[in-house]
């Protein structure tokens, strides 16, 4: 059952094939064993859960129940859920339970979904590893000795080891997308505005945004549907109507305009996933693409842009947790100081440290201009390559990452290496504009990802693009061998 | 050696909007700690801020009202410092781009002159909690209730030059915003405040003095005072060869003095920045005309037409429009008595504000209605009652709040205005004072008094004044 896809596990449900019982146990079952290895989640809701199915399984017997209903997703461990333990992957909230649902989580439990557990993911979402958990790292369904990426590493490794068929999943530089393709499936990063971030614990509020990660285009396609669209509670939703992605899914591609970006294509990517990339592009061709190599003069500056932008609003975003009113409280704290201090530097991870650091800085009067602004103007050219280029092309397509999936603690000791692994993906997030990665291949025996990226609001196209190069091929279907 | 005194405000006025400037709590005052806070007020992980229109609508209001500019892309700024009461870490305010800049106020000095005081800018903002200290020993409380309540900070130009200006303009600002209804003006509670920016200088040079900050004045009467202080102590010090600090500092109002809070070298670095949480405010001139149009007659131009159209003095007519309750008031007492404006002005400002002072009670309590002192006036206009006795049938009324008329009939105290009576009373008089009547048929003038004294004695004081003196010149001669 769990070789299924979720448009598959969703008919087998509506024809009575098996229940939703059967359906989570069987998943709860599948979490549970993997755990010790893969620690892919932080908590598991299984008596949650199987309630949850049962009454799903009475609304499938009456005919009704939403698009979603019965079906087993996980959420990333900052989107908030009431009643249940959120951490953030911090010590900093390992003792929160969230009075409230996040908005994604709201629509899709009232779409039908049911929550088997919170995964696990970098710290604060700061990490392109899964290795700044304060839960401990994930590890690689492909090569357990290996990172899943990061921030959303549990959610990207529990859907390649099949221990849920879709996870939801949040993207600030590459979140979602870095992990997806090191982990070999399918992740969307929807316009920033597209998906409310109401009850999704911020890291740097102009960039997150929550999407999915599923194994096809198709089931990424079926949750998006459902946690897209505007939310009155979060002003930089937009209000725009959620077109249904499935409808178009199967559109031909026949006459598309791919752009090939020229500055992904560099020293820095693994010649052996670069094949895989351009096997992938032939593909496309066959089908109808035409292919052309556009320049993003601006991009390269996209990292150290980013590593300034994101730290500043953290910096910020992150002073509420001060422990006064919930979260970790130092003991016995002497005065106010003190109970600042101590609480923040025990609650908090080195890395998210570093980035508060970072983040002050870049604000501080005198460096403002020099960082804050400066890095604003280069998001800004960033923004105009990628409208320049989407005058010429319909999407842009190329590597997500530089290289497959690394050691466990390879790139722990130099922060610059690891923020490298992140130089293909980061652009998107600066532009607000879709992206998502799917599995092309495998280069040194791991998963490579093809990104596409569009323009704002073209996640259809992206799905379609996706969906078509996924009806080609069967890279997508590969489950590493322990876990088949 | 002289020296000039330079002072600017910052008035931080609380919104009447109903609800919280970025969440849906209600803003109403006195509730038990942390019952008006919701998520989003306490700060909690992933909750969102969302603009409430009305405060947008209102600061507006108050930038047309004061002839500024209103900025058609505002942004909101988050000032980042930790303290207990600001939950998130950061006060969500306004900082590069107000939604109002550039707006003047007049104010009117003791010696009648006007004088315009320069309006810098005026931003949204979000109000902070507090600590509570109160029967918990130990420990400190905090209370959210008034954590995002929204409040429109008005920054002065450092135009004012004595503590009696600032209190003039800061009256200027409270009378505004009262009439604009988007701020209640309370002080006690706290919906009026300013921080005063203090400094002095030789007079004759340009340069200002270093200034001190006075935070948190939350009474006029504490505004001057602590600006008298100030401007005392910077001299003493100046002139005792010191210098003065930037700082900030508080006034103790039981000491009547100001202290040092903090240093501009211990001051934050707020790291101003956008807020990314909220869009920038977009402003189009069909919305700001339509907020134009719900604007109501200002104080300054209510106060032209009452001297036009009432013919008051623009002494009178700046007292009776200082506040919208005060200038209904009085109009509705002239729409009873229109042929008497200044009676009326005379009545409202005299008697009846001594009145209520004395009782401390505001215009609008109730305790006696435009119509009641209306109907006081019409006696007095129709000579029922002269200017005198109405002072008495005031004060019956005000006790017992019963009508002029009710009053007049039951203390019998119509005014005589039958000749023949008066005649018979003055003819009473002259019979009984032979004496003075010789007197004052011998060239004594001054006696005329004694006999109106007399009558009115007789009449009990209801003889019509003007009927009596006609009566008394013609039969006093014989």
């Amino acid at each position: 059952m769990h070789t299924k896809t979720l448009a598959q596990l969703s008919k087998g449900l509506r024809a009575r094939e098996f229940s939703s019982v059967e359906l989570v146990r069987g998943f709860l079952d599948r979490i549970d064993a993997h755990q010790p290895v893969l620690n892919a989640m932080i908590t598991v809701l299984r008596e949650p859960a199987l309630a949850a199915a049962q009454a799903a399984d009475r609304e499938l017997a009456a005919g009704r129940g939403g698009p979603l209903a019965g079906l087993p997703i996980v959420h990333k461990d900052l989107f908030c859920t009431e009643g249940v333990l959120t951490t953030c992957g911090s010590h900093m909230l390992d003792n929160f339970v969230s009075p409230y649902d996040a908005t994604v989580v709201a629509k899709l439990k009232s779409a039908g979904a049911i929550t088997l557990a919170k995964s696990n993911m970098d710290e604060f979402a700061m990490g392109s590893s899964n290795e700044t958990s304060y839960f401990g790292p994930v590890r690689n369904p492909w090569n357990t000795d290996l990172v899943p990426g990061g921030s959303s590493g549990g959610s990207a490794a529990a859907v390649a080891a099949r221990l849920i068929p879709a996870a939801t999943a949040t993207d600030t530089g590459g979140s979602i997308r870095q992990p997806a393709a090191l982990c070999g499936v399918t992740g969307v990063k929807p316009t920033y505005g597209r998906v409310s971030r109401y009850g999704m614990i911020a890291f740097a509020s102009s960039l997150d945004q929550g999407g999915v990660i599923a194994a096809t285009a198709e089931d990424a396609a079926l949750i998006l549907r459902e946690m897209s669209g505007f939310d009155a509670n979060d002003s930089t939703s937009v209000d725009m109507p959620v077109p249904d992605y499935l409808a178009g899914l199967d559109a031909p591609l026949a006459g598309l305009k791919i752009g090939l970006l020229k500055e992904f294509f560099d020293k820095g990517l693994d010649a052996e996933s670069e094949k895989r990339i351009r096997e992938a592009l032939a593909i496309y061709e066959r089908l109808g693409a035409t292919l052309r190599e556009v320049s993003l003069p601006n991009l390269p500056l996209s990292v150290p842009a980013y590593y300034v932008v994101a730290p500043a609003e953290c910096s910020s975003n992150l002073a509420r947790f001060d422990g006064v009113r919930f979260g970790h409280r130092a003991k016995d704290p002497r005065d106010l100081m003190d109970l600042y201090k101590r609480s923040r530097g025990e609650g908090f991870g080195a890395e998210v440290k570093r980035r508060i650091m970072t983040g002050t800085y870049v604000l501080s009067a005198g460096y403002y201009d020099a960082y804050y602004l400066k890095a604003q103007k280069v998001r800004q050219l960033i923004s105009a390559d990628f409208k320049r280029a989407f005058s010429e092309v319909d999407v842009l397509m190329g590597p997500t990452t530089p290289t497959p999936a690394f050691a466990i603690g390879a790139k722990t000791s130099d922060p610059i290496t690891m923020y490298l692994n992140d130089i293909y993906t980061i652009g998107a997030n600066l532009a607000g504009l879709p992206a998502m990665s799917i599995p092309c291949g495998f280069a040194q025996g791991l998963p490579v990802g093809l990104q596409i990226v569009g323009p704002h609001f073209s996640e259809g196209k992206l799905l379609n693009a996706a969906h078509v190069f996924q009806r080609e091929t069967d890279w997508h279907t590969k489950v590493p061998e322990e876990f088949k | 050696m002289t020296w000039e005194t330079v002072i600017g405000l910052e008035i931080h006025a609380q919104l009447a909007t109903r609800s919280k400037i970025f969440s849906g709590s209600p803003t109403a005052y006195g509730a038990p700690p942390n019952a008006q806070a919701n998520l989003v007020d306490l700060g909690y992980p992933g909750v969102l801020p969302v603009l409430n229109g009305d405060a947008v609508r209102m600061a507006v209001k108050f930038g047309l009202a004061i002839g500024a500019r209103v900025a058609p892309h505002s942004v909101f700024a988050r000032k980042n410092y930790f303290y207990p009461d600001l939950p998130k870490g950061y006060q969500i305010s306004q900082y590069e781009l107000p939604i109002v800049a550039g707006g003047s106020i007049d104010i009117v000095l003791d010696d009648g002159t006007k004088k315009r005081v320069g309006v810098t800018r005026a931003h949204l903002e979000e109000d902070a909690g507090k600590s509570l200290h109160e029967g918990l020993p130990g420990v400190t409380g905090i209370d959210l209730n008034r954590a995002g309540t929204p409040l429109v900070e008005i920054v002065s130009e450092p135009d004012m030059r004595s503590a009696k200006e600032a209190i003039a303009y800061m009256k200027k600002v409270h009378t505004l915003v009262r009439y604009l209804e988007i701020c209640d003006g309370n002080m006690q509670e706290g919906s009026f405040r300013c921080d005063a920016n203090v400094s002095v200088r030789r007079q004759g040079t340009e340069k200002f003095g270093t200034r001190a900050e006075i935070k948190n004045l939350n009474s006029f009467r504490f505004v001057e005072k602590a600006i008298n202080y100030e401007v005392a102590r910077q001299i003493d010090l100046l002139e005792s060869g010191g210098k003065v600090h930037q700082e900030t500092r508080l006034y103790d109002p039981d000491k009547g003095e100001t202290r040092p809070m903090r240093s501009k070298e211990e001051a934050n670095d707020y790291r101003y920045f956008p807020d990314p949480d909220l869009l920038p405010v977009e402003l189009d001139d069909k919305f700001v005309e339509s907020v134009r149009g719900t604007l109501p007659e200002l104080p300054d131009q209510k106060a032209v037409r009452f001297s036009s159209e009432y013919g008051l003095s623009p002494y009178d007519a700046g007292v009776l429009t200082a506040s919208r309750e005060l200038a209904d008031y009085y109009e509705a007492v002239t729409r009873d008595v229109p042929k008497e404006p200044k009676l009326a002005a005379n009545w409202v400002m005299g008697e009846l504000a001594a009145a209520l002072n004395k009782d401390g009670l505001e215009i609008d309590a109730g305790k006696l209605p435009a119509s009641g002192l209306a109907g006081l006036l019409k006696r007095i206009a129709d000579q029922t009652i002269s200017g005198k006795i109405a002072k008495e049938v005031f004060e019956a009324m005000w006790a017992s709040g019963t009508s002029a008329d009710a009053i007049i009939e039951e203390k019998g105290l119509k005014q005589i205005t039958d000749t023949s009576a008066i005649e018979k009373a003055i003819d009473e008089v002259m019979a009984k004072n032979p004496g003075q009547l010789a007197d004052f048929r011998a060239g004594k003038d001054k006696l005329f008094g004694f006999f109106v004294g007399q009558v009115m004695k007789a009449t009990g004081g209801k003889a019509n004044p003007a009927q009596l003196n006609e009566l008394l010149k013609k039969k006093l001669p014989g």
